[in-house]
């Protein structure tokens, strides 16, 4: 039994041999006949002899094509080299390119960027709808001059306070708050996708490293884990997640870090479908500016309902938030794609009810981190 | 009509992997890429996957040998990278309508389904790969891939000689095939 088997696999290994001398023309004009031969005779060997052809043929293929790849990183890094293929990540339109380029001199880099996380976001929900106009550009820049400012500020904040040091140079502000005490911060994925190096600050100004766990392009969801000894859990968040959707005209507040400086806006939910009906946001109205992207937006009884990821720069006053019921699927999602993973526990407990609206940014705000990365 | 025959040149070119070719066809036809995918929704990685993409598939069709250019090569490209785009757009759920200048365009569709075919040919070839373990895997891109001789190979993976590590190769083919045509045949 045992003996038959390996003369089996001798034969077969005989066979690809010879499978593959005839398939690359090295047999002598006698095997061939021979080896035609036994083909014609035998459609067990027949059928081997096909599919050990295409599985070579793959093989050979598969080769050429990986050499090729390779071929093309190497044009594509040489003429990124050479600035013929932009190398920076830009977004929207050209035009964009052009006044990045103009512009890059006067402002700091650090700074400019840092507006173009929400900006950016803006731009490309407006471009959904209708092309732009060219007045949209100008608003574009008026808001990197504007942001260079308020970066130039941080850029002071930093040198000033010695604990900020190890983050050199943002290039980006987002907001984020904490959905576990363990170190866990939500945000937008659009502003993690653009950060390699990861900090949240807290509003003494504190920096922490932080990491991402998860991504979820669909609702532009990602949770962060602060990574620094230096951080305390925080136990008992006084804010609980909404799993329900909430009504038309709820009113609203939100925190954030359009500035180097926590800022709280108010307003209502005005749509049940963010934008073109995508019925995993609503449309709130609140004012935000680039680097509010992120934030948490609460209702009156201090329920999470949503998080702030982008405003249509045409219309105004018309901003999209992810509905708060997207955190539970993600933090499913995330469970599923890493059984290892610690577990994320969110809020269920509020304690921010019943108190007037002072009183619960004032406890809010301990939980809201500035996100800056480059 | 030159024109026409520099075409074919560069596509015979490519189908050799030449990197002097590559860079002319990318330097003749990046720009205007870019634009395309910068004006709608993308951004200049996106154009890059998207232009790469695009480079594989003449590459496949060239070597295929039955690339017949009825139209300009610039032509043919673009009209690939704005279908690739369009498809991208809707996988990524980007809605809206491409703002183009007025480019001319041809059907490519029967092409990039086949396109569709080799790269899920390329797929599953590579998933097999990665589950036939080591030392078969390295064994094997060392002689399909990197194609170095079996005495190399030998003296590489530590053989006592070239046969045995040539009959560990066939079985280590062996293996492969099953674990491609199963999932071959299951897709």
């Amino acid at each position: 039994m045992h003996n038959t088997k390996t003369d089996n696999n001798m034969d077969e290994l005989l066979l690809i041999e010879a499978v593959e001398r005839y398939i690359n023309g090295d047999m002598t004009p006698k095997e061939q006949v021979f080896f035609e031969e036994i083909r014609k005779n035998n459609p067990t060997i027949d059928q081997m002899i096909v599919e050990h052809t295409f599985l070579y043929h793959e093989l050979t293929k598969q080769a050429n094509i990986k050499a090729y790849k390779h071929s093309l990183y190497e044009v594509e890094n040489k003429l990124s080299e050479e600035g013929f293929i932009s190398k920076a990540k830009l977004y929207s339109k050209a035009k964009v390119v052009f006044f990045w380029k103009k512009y890059k001199r006067n402002i700091a880099v650090a700074a400019s960027i840092a507006g173009l996380v929400s900006i950016a976001t803006t731009i490309l929900i407006s471009s959904y709808n209708n092309k732009l106009g060219n007045s949209n550009i100008t608003v574009l820049m008026a808001k990197i001059d504007n942001t260079a400012k308020k970066v130039d500020q941080l850029d002071k904040a930093i040198t000033a306070n010695p604990s900020i040091q190890k983050n050199p140079s943002p290039d980006y502000r987002a907001t984020g708050f904490l959905i576990d005490g363990n170190g866990f911060i939500l945000t937008n994925a659009h502003v993690v996708n653009r950060m390699k190096n990861i900090y949240v600050e807290n509003k003494e100004g504190v920096y922490f490293a932080a990491q991402t766990i998860y991504t979820d392009e669909n609702t532009d969801l990602a949770i962060l884990k602060i990574n620094d000894i230096s951080y305390k859990t925080i136990y008992n968040l006084p804010y609980s997640i909404n799993k329900k959707n909430s009504n038309l005209g709820e009113q609203i507040f939100t925190l954030g870090y359009p500035r180097n400086e926590i800022v709280y806006g108010e307003g209502y939910v005005s749509a049940k479908s963010g934008n073109e009906g995508d019925s995993t946001a609503y449309q709130v109205s609140v004012s935000v500016n680039p680097g509010n992207s992120g934030g948490p937006v609460l209702n009156n009884k201090g329920e999470i309902i949503g998080i702030i990821t982008s405003k249509n720069s045409v219309a105004d006053g018309v901003v999209f938030a992810a509905k708060s019921k997207n955190i539970y699927s993600l933090i499913e999602a995330f469970k599923k794609a890493d059984n290892n993973a610690t577990i994320i526990k969110l809020p269920t407990s509020n304690s921010l009810k019943g108190f007037d609206r002072e009183q619960q940014v004032k406890k809010m705000e301990n939980f809201v981190f500035m996100v800056v990365g480059n | 009509m030159s024109n026409l025959e520099q075409e074919k040149q560069l596509l015979a070119g490519l189908a050799l992997n030449d990197s002097i070719v590559i860079e002319a066809i990318y330097r003749d036809n990046y720009p205007i890429i870019q634009a395309l995918i910068l004006n709608n929704n993308g951004n200049s990685d996106e154009a890059r996957d998207i232009f790469q993409e695009a480079m594989v598939v003449i590459y496949e069709k060239a070597v295929s040998g039955n690339f017949e250019l009825n139209c300009q090569l610039k032509t043919y490209l673009y009209s690939i990278c704005r279908r690739l785009w369009l498809k991208r757009l809707q996988q990524l759920q980007r809605f809206g309508n491409l703002i183009e200048h007025l480019e001319e365009t041809v059907v490519v569709e029967e092409d990039l389904e086949l396109h569709e075919k080799h790269n899920a040919d390329f797929i599953m070839m590579e998933e097999a790969m990665n589950k036939i373990g080591e030392p078969c895997k390295s064994l094997l891109e060392a002689y399909y891939i990197q194609k170095k001789n079996m005495q190399e190979i030998a003296t590489d993976f530590g053989y006592t000689n070239s046969d045995n590590a040539k009959t560990q190769k066939y079985k280590c083919l062996i293996r492969l095939k099953k674990l491609f045509f199963a999932q071959y045949k299951n897709g």
